[in-house]
């Protein structure tokens, strides 16, 4: 980039241009679909090292199965250790996917189209990874089906006053909706995907998929709608599910989890680390899959943007819960946020605010938010201090508890580890089959924001179709 | 391009739609019914060592429950009586009945009859005879009427919902305390004219736990 700040602009509109290169409608289609199409060796490395890190998580919990959470780092004061802390990890991680593609959609904000689809992906994965945490952590996965309400011989019904309850909804809701919403996105993007299928097993299963859409009139009107209604339903969904969340510590009464603060500090939180786990993953993946005209820098800035805002929201929250445990007097309240400063866990507290606070400040200079290797290694810092604010809120609450007799340190054993490795493992497999087996950036939606697609648009006579030429 | 499917698959929706709900009715009713403690446990009646009637002893003869299952009311367990309580009567009567074989054997070598259990709780539930005779539930309450089994049988289902039914609404299943062991008390005549809150006998009323850790302790 010799011409640093300057983006491409619309001729018409006169704004920034969502994909850069003056490419024609064929070219999107191409630049998505062959890699998909194609065998890549980079992928391969990829797959094979996520895959072996699921294996990890595989012998992680089939231990854990056969010997119970006795293995794990937890006692008696720490009930929850690293299996709530990943938990909360991944669901807010999952955040960013209905965000971009459901609030900023209802915003008209076009520049989501090259992103969105990525992004749900990555937020199905990581509700997977957070639910399967919840699942082992009540050390018996195999009567999970207590925690729905269904009639039985023990007579036994949910508590309804529980937040735990409240969070087997929320994020079971939360996980329909982003599936169904990511499936309706991606419909005619199968459909492009079967007609371009060369072999059989292909055509079939793209075509099973694609629900037989040819692309008419009537198709487009009724998938409109239906992503319209979607949109609608999902955008509370980005409020109410980290808002459960956070009541899982703020219902219960102990300091520093006690606190009013929680629902919007969760929320701006989960936006914030999983803004930064796009960029973890589009970075890399924009670079290896030729995609920077698609994905351009101005995507890229706008994410950091949100980062910006929502860590210093974050920052907000921490300095408030400061704030109102010096100013309600309550000696307890203080106790558990000096011990967050100065006690046992002073590592991981300060661990979380340098990585929280500070690191999004760089962004407020052009040159790094505009630099794709400088966001990737700020959304690093991020990932990791969003994993340790988990931490921080989780263990240091509890691990001195109203009863000093009861006090005591809490450590990860290598089977807390393993499992969090593993649930990375995880993630990463299911976001490899994805970005090899679909389209990881939506055809049809990128298409529509073309200079091309507006009704105005008239091409310059002596354009060719495609303006690769022009660079 | 060919056509990837054939026509008759447009069918496919409108087959799940119709399917699906059938299918998922016919799985909730199947676990409902199959999966019970009323079908998989109620009825149990294993073949016995030794062919011991209780229609013979208990109802016939008129023997009281206690005779055998002498710890019912003094400990958790209702005791499964030594070969010797049998002998008390057996070195007298049928002393050369080939069905007492085993019995006579036991009562020699002091190896234990190797009766099968039939009514058996799980470890993790809590249970004992005590309070519940001390209460006043009867014996046929929970096992049935023993009077009229050849062979004993699991007479009601003993799931954790069966338990609980009795703990959230005792007062029907109550009795004065001295009709525990008969068999021919029934609560729907005799239980009409029995009002425990009355009862002068009983110097506290009844107020079974209904908390988690009244059974799993």
């Amino acid at each position: 980039m010799a011409t640093a700040y300057h983006d491409e602009l619309d001729p018409l509109l006169g704004r920034k241009n969502l994909v850069e290169g003056g490419v024609s409608y064929h070219d999107i289609t191409e630049a998505v679909a062959t890699p998909i199409e194609v065998p890549n060796s980079r992928w391969w490395i990829a797959f094979l090292i996520s895959l072996s890190m699921l294996g990890v998580l595989g012998i992680a919990l089939g231990y854990l199965f056969w010997m119970g959470t006795g293995i794990w780092g937890l006692n008696n004061p720490i009930a929850w250790g690293w299996a709530i802390v990943n938990f909360v990890f991944w669901v807010g991680i999952g955040h960013a996917g209905t965000l971009i593609s459901a609030v900023l959609f209802l915003f008209r904000q076009k520049w989501r189209t090259s992103i969105n689809r990525a992004s749900e992906a990555m937020t199905i994965f990581a509700v997977i990874c957070a639910l399967l945490f919840p699942t082992v952590h009540a050390g018996r996965p195999w009567v999970l089906y207590w925690s729905l309400p269904l009639p039985n011989q023990m007579s036994m019904w949910p508590n309804f006053r529980s937040p735990l309850l409240w969070d087997v909804f929320a994020v079971s809701t939360y996980f329909t909706v982003s599936l169904l919403f990511w499936y309706v996105g991606l419909i005619p993007d199968l459909a492009t995907m079967r007609d371009r299928a060369k072999t059989p097993m292909r055509r079939f299963a793209y075509g099973l998929f694609a629900l037989g859409w040819r692309g008419s009139t009537r198709h487009w009107l009724h998938y409109e709608k239906a992503y319209l209604i979607f949109a609608g339903l999902a955008t509370p969904l980005v409020l109410s599910v980290h808002t459960v969340v956070s009541f899982d510590f703020a219902v219960s009464q102990l300091p520093g989890w006690h606190t009013t603060i929680f629902p919007p500090y969760f929320v701006a939180g989960a936006i914030f680390s999983g803004f930064a786990m796009v960029l973890t993953l589009l970075v890399p993946l924009r670079a290896w899959f030729k995609l920077g005209h698609l994905i351009t820098i101005k995507h890229l800035e706008n994410m950091a943007k949100i980062i910006l805002l929502t860590g210093t929201m974050v920052g907000y929250a921490y300095a408030m819960e400061f704030f109102i445990a010096w100013y309600s007097g309550n000696p307890y309240e203080s106790y558990a946020f000096t011990n967050r400063l100065f006690g046992d866990y002073w590592w991981a507290y300060w661990t979380m605010v340098s990585c929280n606070v500070i690191t999004p400040q760089f962004i407020w200079f052009k040159a790094i938010r505009r630099s794709p290797l400088a966001l990737f290694v700020l959304s690093i810092f991020v990932n990791i201090g969003m994993w340790f604010e988990r931490f921080v809120i989780t263990v240091t609450s509890l691990h001195h508890d109203f009863l000093p007799s009861s006090w005591d340190y809490y450590s990860p054993t290598v089977w807390d580890v393993a499992t969090l490795l593993g649930s990375f493992g995880l993630f990463f497999t299911l976001f490899c089959i994805f970005v090899r087996f679909l389209p990881m950036l939506a055809i049809a939606e990128v298409k529509s924001v073309l200079p091309q697609a507006d009704p105005h648009y008239h091409a310059p006579h002596h354009a060719p179709t495609s303006g690769k030429e022009h660079h | 391009m060919p056509a990837i499917f054939p026509r008759w698959t447009n069918k496919i929706p409108l087959a799940i739609g119709v399917l699906a709900p059938l299918a998922l009715a016919g799985a909730v009713g199947g676990i409902w019914y199959y999966f019970s403690p009323k079908f998989t446990d109620a009825g149990y009646r294993p073949r016995q060592p030794v062919p011991f009637s209780h229609k013979l002893h208990a109802g016939d003869m008129g023997m009281d429950c206690r005779y055998c299952h002498n710890t019912v009311e003094r400990a958790a367990h209702a005791a499964i009586p030594p070969a010797q309580t049998c002998m008390n009567c057996h070195s007298l009567v049928k002393t050369e009945s080939p069905k007492l074989k085993l019995v006579r054997d036991s009562y020699t070598t002091d190896e234990p009859i190797p009766w099968v259990r039939v009514h058996q709780l799980p470890d993790y539930a809590f249970f004992d005879h005590r309070p519940h005779l001390a209460a006043g539930v009867g014996c046929s309450s929970c096992h049935g009427r023993i009077d009229q089994m050849t062979i004993v049988e699991m007479d009601q289902p003993l799931s954790m919902g069966w338990c609980l039914d009795c703990h959230r609404d005792p007062e029907p299943s109550l009795r004065p305390r001295d009709q525990i062991t008969n068999m021919l008390w029934d609560p729907a005549v005799d239980g009409k004219n029995y009002d425990a809150a009355k009862d002068p006998s009983r110097t506290r009323q009844v107020n079974p736990p209904e908390h988690c850790s009244g059974c799993h302790r």
